[in-house]
This record gives C-alpha cells, structure tokens and sequence, in this order.
C-alpha cells in the first residue's frame, strides 16, 4: 500500500518536473544516446550482414563444403531440412575438344540454383554487351569463358567436346562469382549443366573431381548448420567461408567491424558523459524540493525510492523513444546506402532495440543513481540555509557505479577483450590525467585573482564548484578527446583503404615461371611497353619440422592450422624487406644474407602454427630438409594485392632447390588480346585473375567507407550534447550570477568577456587533454586493433585546443545568451 | 552650472503612470496598474503592502532591472527606459545600490571581492581600501576573506549593504532586507542601514510588510492589487 504511494509519488513527480522542463535535457540526452545506440547497432548489424553476403557473392554463396568424394546426400537434406537454400556443383579439369585444337579446361557443372549468392553474367558475342543469366546453360549447351573462345578459335552457335559429349556453346561468360577463389582456376573455363555430366563420361574413379555443396541463407541459419556440419566432418571434407579465402577480404571487413564497434563504443560513452551531465544539473535543480519534502515528514529511503522509480519510468520512456529513432534513422540510413551500392541490405535483428533499451536504462540509472543519493541525504536545513551547498552523493565515488556498467557494456560491445581492453584502460586514463590537469588548473588560475574583473569573475566561476569544474573539464575533454581519436583514425583507416588498391594495381596473376621464361617474359612485357613486373622466385615446400619435432595436422587444433600442415608453402627469397612488408620481431638479415640459415615468417601464420621467433623450422622441398631459424617475423599487407610469401630466406638458403617464378602485373581492362598472345606464347603460364576479387574489395570498401562516416556524424551529434549538457549543468548558477552582475552594474561586453574567459579556460583545458589523449588512443587504435599505419598528426593538438576553447566558448557564449537578453530582475525570479 | 543631480527641482526618481502586466497561459495578470509617485532626493520611503500587491516589480522597475509595460521612470532626470539594458546598467552602477532580500551575494568572492564588483565594474582602480573600511564599519573587519557559504545570514546581509553602499550611490533601493532573518539580526541590518543612510543622506527606497520598519521612514507608500492607495 504505502509502495504503491510511493510509486504514484513518483509518477506525479515525473509529469510534473517534465511539465516543468526539468528533465528535457536529460531525456534529450537518454533519448539521443539510446537513438545512437540503436542506430549504429542496427547499423552495423545489417551493414555487417550485407558485407558478408557481398563477399559471399565471390563464393556464389555464404557457405560451402567440399571434398574430392561425392558429399553425403544428409547434408543436402539438412540444408533442406533447415530452409537453406542449397546446390550442388563438381569441378574437374578435362579436355575441351574441337576439331584438331584442344585446351585444358576448367569444367564447372553446376546445377539449377547456382549460384546462391551473387551472378553469372554472359554475352552473346566476344566482348559483347553482357547481362545477368537468367539461369544455367540448358542441358546439350554450355557457357564459356573469352579464353576458349579464343584458344579452339569457336564461336557463339559452334560445338565442343567435353568428354564424349558433344556441346552447344551458347554463351560467352564474362563473370563468374566463385571465379578466384584460391586461385584454384588456371585453366579456361566452361560451364555445363548437370544434367549432361553423365553423358560426358567423365565421373569416374580417380578422376580429380572437387564436389562443392553451396549453401545461402539467413546469418543465424547459415552459422547454425555450420556448426552442424562441422560435428560430422570426414577427413578432407572442408568448410570454406569467404573469410576462410581471402586474407584480403578479411582484413578489410575485420577493420570495418572494429571501427564500427569502436565507433559504437565511443558513442556507448559520450551518451553516458551526457547523462552524467544532465542528471548532475537535476539534482542541483531538485535539492530544494528534496529538503522541502523532508521537512513535511519524507524520510530518506522512501525519497530516494521515489526518484529511483521516477528516473526508471523516466528511462524507459525515453530508452523506447530513442529506439524508435534509431530504428527509423536506420531505415533512412538503408535506403539511402542502398542507392548507393547495389546490395539489398538484409532486414535488420530486433537485437539492437533490446540492446537500446538496456544501455538506456543502464546508462540513466548508472549516472542517476549518485544524484538520486544525494538528493535522499539532502540536510533538511537547506530549506532554511539554501547555500547549504550540494551533498556529495558520495562524489566521484558515486560514480563508480556507472563507470563499472560502462565498462561492462564497452566489453559487451567491443566483444574483443583486446579491442574492449583498450578502450576501457584508454578513457580510464584520460579521465584520471584530465581529473588530475584540471585540479592543478584550478589552483593555478587562483594566482590570476588579480586581474581584469572579467577575466577574474569568469576564472572565480570556475573555482566555486571545484568538483563540478573538474566533471565539466573530464566530460569536455573526453568527449572532444572520442571526436578526435575517431576523427584521425577514420582518416587512417580511409587512407588505408584507398591508398591499398591503387587504380593500376596488379589485377592478374603469373604463376609457373620457369627460369628460362624470366628474360623472354620480361621481353614481352617490354615489347608492350609495359613495366617489367618483379619476378617473384617460388620454391614450394611442406612443412616437416618446428625445432627437430615432427608435426602433422593432427599436432593442431585450428582448422586453418591443419589445412596450412597438409598443404605446401611458398617460400621465396629476398635481398631486403619486400614492400607491405613491416618488421613486427626480430631483425631482416643484412645485405650479405649470412648467416644463410634463417626464415621470415609472416606473424599471422606463425601464430597460427605457435612458430616463435628462435624456433627452428625444417621444410621438405622436393625430398630434400631444408633447415633454418626463424629470426623475425614480418606483418604483411594483404590489401595490396601484390605478391607475398608466408616464408622468405636469405638468397644462398634456397637457390639450390628447384624455382619456379611468380609475378603480378596490371592489364588495361578489355585488353584480352594481350593476355592471348601471352598463353600463347607461354602455354605454361598459369593466369590468376584476380580483378573480380579486387572489384568487390574495392566495392566493399566504397559501402564501408561510407558507413564509417555515417556512423561518425552521429558520434559528432552526441558529442555536441556532451557539450551542451557540460555547459548547462552549470548554467543556472552562472545566470544567478550574471543577473546580480547586471544588478551591480556590469555591461552585456563585461559578462560576455567573463563569460568567454570561463569556457575558454575550460575549452583549451579540455582540447589539450583530448590531443593528447586522442593522439595516445589513436595510435593504439590504428597500429594495434586496427593494423592500419597511424599518422601522428600535429595538427590534432592545435586542434584539440582551439576547436576545444573556440568551440566551448562560442557554445557557452550561446548558451549563456539568453541572461544577457532577460531583465535580470526575470532571471532572478525564475532561479529563485 | 548647478549639476542637474543637485537641483532641489528634479526628484532622485519620479515614477510616473507605471504598469505591468504578465501573461501566463492564457491569462494576463496585472501586476501594477497607472502607479505615479516622486522621490526627493534624501527622502526616507517605504513601499508597503501585502504579498503579490506588486511591491518587488515597483522597485524592480525603479532599479530598471525589468521593462515596465506602460509608463516610465527617471533618474535624477534620465528616463531609465529610454537607456538600454547597458545603459540602465550603467546608471544603476553609478548611482544606486541594492540589497535583497536574499542577499545575492556572489558565492565564488569572498566578502571583500564582493563588495569590490561593483567599483571594479565602473572601472575604479584601488578601492580595496575603501572596500575594507566599509567591511569593518559593518562589523566584519575579520571576515574579509571569507566566502558567502562561511558566513550567517545576518553577516552575509552586512556584506550585502556594504557592496550596496560602496559606490556612494545616490539611491538605496532595499528589498525586505530582514525578510530571511531573525527579528534581533534584522533589527541590527535596520539600523545599521539606516545609520549609513544618515551619514551619506541617500535616497531610500525599503520594500517591507513590516509596520515597524515602514514607520523609520518619512514616508510610506501603500500598494494594494497593484494600485496605489490613497
């Protein structure tokens, strides 16, 4: 009975101080932070869907499995079973036939479905107009690609034999969404329908057949039956995702999801600042009515029952308004992504709402709860002695609470205990050293006493609250400090996306190189006039022994662990640190190469393998041990699509062994030409193509970079309320203040110049320790989370601390605009 | 030239026709209606009335601290609403000085850099001396360094008339000075108020509902509904 009172209380209380405008800036605040929340969540919910499904179009579906034995038929029927969309498809190599000319092929069957994810497009001439296949070729015709066009001199209408079967050759391919996956596609390619395999004659034992179960469907399902599927395994089944494919793509959309989350954490934060803030202004406002209720018999924990229901109705309101905010500016955020690149972004989970809702509630109560005790230990005697001042709730102490749900939700975020690590310790420490600069600024100002009655009314405010100057500085400062360190990451990270795919890139492969090749293929490129591409020399090699111990795949738990053990690595060597090369342990040999007995190893892999640096590895190429000590480690940037190797030797070490060579070089778009006359003047040479690979790269990266700056603005709104609630939670003693300046006589110039002095103190205050935290932060960032290269920026201090005290100053200036326009006399009244 | 201040002719403030009118809501609340009334320069006035009969927005219209909606009032001869916000502040600076009813001290001063604003604000240089005789007329010699939030009521209220008197303004406008204490300090504010008029024969203006008080002062002045009372 007497709780539900106390909850009627609250309510009454809640319409009333709402009515009353108390509490519109701290549901601005919620409502803001949860609509940031939820946004970036749905955001990046659906954005990361939507990257993942891109890049699952270089796959032709989200998931596959493959193995070089027909797949058992229960996985199809699970797939079913789970309302997967599922297809079957076999790879092989084999003659393609007509007349006296013949080629090595890559036969692809495939059958109706194919593919799940992305499209085959097709032409009805050599470089013709292409457009999307509607469907696979018809049974007794197939689909192939420029090169066997051009190498059994066919055309479009004209036959080729496949085995025993005889073909129609009804279209010519010009895109194939699992083209370039592990450049495991040499030859030139044919597709065929599976309902002509058999004709073909081609199945049978010992033919070197790859039999591939495509898989597409929603996130959740497609990981679910991953898991299923992964339980049953048999050796040399295996499981392939994009990210399994490519270390380019990886990378690219591992940073992307970081920087979003960081992005989504920055703003987790800025939100709680604002709170802070907001909920730091109410108490002030309310001590009054507090002291008062005491006085008429309220006794402290019903009171303080009473706000805590008020700020949780008051919470959840404002959690849902938000949520719907950040559903809608979502929907708009799709809608116009969507334009922009050709991707149907799939419909977003309603987790982020759930999300929004408890990171609104957690945020307000977090930050609420030390106003909310100190408003229940309001001393009584305010009611007669109103400069009694403000309870402490506790002080900083109060706020441990929400620092300990922040920290908890920065974890949650981050899901990284890394990424989350950082972040935490970071601000933590900003805030400890922004605490700490703006204590010993307070003292220091003290000594200024005696100057200008402008400078020293405004440098007199900020020493009145100590507490609330440094909580000002601390929100000021980190929340400046989170722009910044976005701001110079974003463009680290924007830098590196662009700077990683130069427009002539190298786009194809060569592989196979034999040594008496190198001088002629230099020849043909110069003839050409084209630049010599670097040959690469390739020597291929299993790996048999780390530190004298034999290992075998059976050694390692990781997937990817055991499928590198079985296969065979390429090993090079190299005179100097090849470029995307970066030294992350040990040290390169000299330029003599001695000792010879050494290995480079690429960091990745060797934390893959457990390689450390010191250890001794021992390779078998072509039956002989080749032993050496690993003697650093090197960080590799993948993005660039240039030739790289896992393991690379000083020159002595592995010249003996047999070499071939492999290089990448630029072709001009539509310039097949060159590329026939190459195969046909080295028929050897294995092409890779990999300019499907880099269009969706590039593409993927294009939606990201838009997406980062999206994200962006709205960390940059709710900074701009961190501001704002910074310099309101002060506002109403600095207009008591000014009013009774007024009444004294001061003119508008000689509060604007008091007021001006004050945030300016606070604004270069704040950028200084934002510059430096941001710079601090930033770098961690970028080198350690994101593995982009951070360019420290002098710029970001100057910055910091003249946007910090421009900036503040001219909000504060604003904000403080109205008690320069109000008869003082109204101002009086009103805070009275 | 005799100084305009000096002449006998012109009153330290004549109120003439002056109104006001809020509107809240929906509904307009006139808070004065047509109140005329001069000042002679060295008068004693008390402004009694009831509360909400408008006597706070009279003095506060006299102290152009707010705008009137109809009528005006002069200073000394200036019209204070023919000045702007800068310029009523001017005036007020140079020649009035206030004390509340709540004191309205600055509570980032101490005593002393509170009753230093205001010469500060009028750009007169070494009036630390002057500030710190005022303190010790008061009575608070040894509180010069202590902040608002150190001292009684009654103290904060001294420091309060000191700052008012510092300026040596011409007018004293007080706001139910005693109103936040108790009746001994109170009547200790009063005639400690009082005195200071004396020696500096100021124009007083005492805002009050006590009857006691009002009869210190050579006239009164009755506020009834905003209107003036015969």
């Amino acid at each position: 009975m007497k709780l539900l009172h106390e909850m009627r209380m609250a309510l009454r209380l809640l319409l009333r101080d709402f009515r009353a405008g108390e509490l519109t800036l701290i549901a601005i605040a919620v409502i803001i932070a949860v609509a940031g929340v939820t946004t970036v969540g749905f955001f990046t919910d659906r954005v990361q869907l939507a990257l993942n499904r891109q890049a699952n179009q270089l796959l032709g579906a989200d998931l596959v499995i493959s193995n070089d034995r027909a797949l058992p038929p229960e996985f199809t029927q699970e797939a079913q079973h789970r309302q997967l969309g599922v297809t079957q498809m076999l790879r092989f190599p084999s003659m393609a036939v007509r007349g006296d000319k013949n080629v090595l092929a890559d036969i692809k069957v495939v059958a109706a479905g194919y593919p799940l994810r992305g499209e085959v497009r097709i032409a009805d001439k050599l470089y013709g107009e292409d457009r999307r296949a509607p469907s696979i070729p018809a049974p007794g015709t197939v689909w192939v690609d420029e090169r066997i066009l051009s190498q059994l001199n066919v055309s479009i209408g004209e036959k080729i034999s496949i085995g025993n079967k005889e073909l129609d050759v009804a279209a010519v391919m010009t895109q194939e969404p699992d083209a370039a996956i592990g450049f495991i596609n040499a030859g030139p390619r044919v597709m065929v329908n599976q309902a002509d395999l058999a004709a073909t004659g081609l199945v049978q034992t010992g033919s070197r057949i790859r039999y591939r179960l495509q898989i597409a469907g929603s996130a959740e399902a497609v990981d679910a039956y991953r898991d299923w599927v992964a339980a049953k395994l048999q050796p040399g089944q295996r499981i392939e995702g994009i990210r399994d494919a490519r270390p380019e793509i990886r990378s690219a959309l591992e940073r992307a999801e970081k920087f979003l989350n960081i992005a989504a954490l920055v703003s987790v934060l800025l939100a709680a600042m604002a709170i802070a803030m907001a909920a730091r202004r109410f108490l002030q406002r309310h001590l009054d009515a507090c002291a008062m209720m005491r006085c008429l018999g309220a006794s402290q924990g019903p009171l303080m029952r009473m706000y805590f229901v008020h700020f949780a109705v008051l919470g959840l309101v404002a959690s849902a308004i938000g949520c719907a905010i950040g559903a809608l500016a979502q929907q708009a955020l799709a809608h116009w992504l969507g334009s922009v690149v050709a991707v149907d972004l799939p419909r977003a989970s309603a987790l982020p709402l759930l999300q929004g809702m408890v990171i609104g509630l957690a945020l307000l109560l977090g930050f609420a709860l030390p106003p909310i005790i100190a408003l229940g230990r309001v001393p009584t005697m305010r009611v007669l002695r109103r400069d009694l001042g403000t309870p402490d709730g506790r002080g900083i102490a109060g706020y441990a609470f929400g620092y300990a749900i922040i920290a908890g939700m920065i974890f949650w975020k981050a899901s990284d205990l890394r990424l989350g690590l950082f972040v935490v310790l970071g601000f933590t420490g900003a805030m400890l050293v922004a605490g700490a600069l703006a204590w010993l600024l307070l003292k220091g100002v003290s000594g200024l006493r005696n100057s200008g009655i402008s400078w020293r009314f405004g440098i007199a405010n900020l020493r009145r609250q100590p507490l609330g100057t440094i909580v000002q500085v601390i929100a000021l400062g980190l929340g400046l400090m989170a722009l910044l360190t976005l701001t110079l990451i974003r463009n680290d990270l924007l830098h590196a996306w662009q700077t990683s795919l130069p427009p002539d890139a190298p786009n194809r492969f060569l592989v196979n190189i034999q040594n008496d090749q190198v001088a002629p293929l230099n020849a043909f490129f110069a003839g050409r006039n084209m630049a010599q591409p670097l040959m690469h020399p390739m020597i291929r090699g299993r790996l048999v022994k780390v530190n004298e111990r034999n290992v075998s795949a059976a050694d390692y738990a990781d997937e990817r662990a055991k499928r590198q053990i079985e296969r065979e690595f390429n090993l090079s060597w190299a005179a100097t640190v090849p470029k995307d090369n970066r030294i992350t342990a040990g040290q390169w040999w000299d330029s003599t190469g001695t000792p010879r007995e050494q290995y480079s190893m690429e960091d990745g892999i060797a934390q893959r393998l457990g390689v450390k640096l010191g250890d001794r590895l021992t390779f078998d190429i072509a039956g002989t041990p080749v032993s050496a000590t690993v003697t650093s480690l090197r960080k590799v940037d993948w993005d660039s699509f240039n030739v790289n190797f896992f393991m690379i030797a000083p020159r002595g070490l592995l010249e003996t062994q047999p070499v071939s060579y492999v290089t990448s070089f630029h072709l001009p778009p539509r310039n097949n030409e060159l590329l026939n006359a190459l195969i046909q003047q080295f028929p050897n040479l294995l092409v890779i193509d990999v300019a499907q690979v880099m269009a969706q790269v590039q593409k993927m990266m294009t939606q990201v970079s838009k997406a980062v700056q999206f994200v962006f603005l709205f960390t940059l709104l709710a900074g701009l309320v961190v501001f704002y609630a910074a310099i309101a939670s002060t506002q109403d003693d600095r207009m008591q203040q000014a009013a009774v300046m007024r009444t004294l006589g001061a003119s508008r110039a000689q509060l604007t110049r008091a007021h001006l002095a004050e945030f300016a103190v606070i604004g270069a205050l704040a950028g200084l320790i934002a510059a430096a935290g941001a710079s601090g932060l930033g770098y961690v960032l970028a080198v350690k989370v994101l593995n982009v290269s951070y360019n420290f920026s002098p710029l970001a201090w100057l910055a910091g601390v003249v946007c910090g005290s421009a900036g503040i100053a001219i909000a504060g200036y604003l904000g403080t605009r109205r008690v320069l326009a109000t008869p003082p006399m109204r101002v009086l009244r009103e805070l009275a | 030239m005799p100084s305009t201040f000096a002449t006998p002719a012109v009153p330290a403030i004549n109120v003439s026709l002056l109104g006001k009118q809020v509107t809240t809501g929906n509904t307009a609340l006139t808070i004065l209606r047509d109140v005329s009334f001069s000042v002679a320069a060295g008068e004693a006035v008390a402004v009694v009335g009831v509360s909400g009969s408008g006597k706070s927005t009279l003095l506060a219209l006299m102290a152009g601290l707010d705008t009137p909606s109809t009528g005006n009032v002069h200073i000394s001869g200036h019209d204070l609403f023919a000045l702007n916000e800068d310029g009523r502040a001017a005036l007020r600076g140079r020649t009035m000085g206030f004390v509340f009813q709540s004191f309205q001290l600055l509570a980032s001063m101490t005593a002393l850099e509170n009753v230093l604003v205001p010469l500060e604000l009028a750009g007169i240089e070494g009036g630390r001396e002057k500030a710190t005789a005022l303190l010790q007329r008061v009575g608070l010699g040894e509180r010069l360094t202590h902040y608002p939030k150190q001292l009684s009521g009654g103290e904060q209220q001294r420091v309060a008339i000191a700052r008012a008197f510092v300026t040596s303004p011409s007018i004293l406008l007080a706001d139910e000075p005693t109103g936040n204490l108790d009746a001994a300090t109170g009547a200790q504010i009063i005639d400690l108020m009082f005195e200071l008029n004396r020696e500096r024969s100021t124009t007083l203006v005492l805002v009050t509902h006590d009857e006691s008080l009002s009869a210190r002062c050579g006239r009164v002045i009755r506020l009834a509904g905003g209107m003036l009372q015969p």
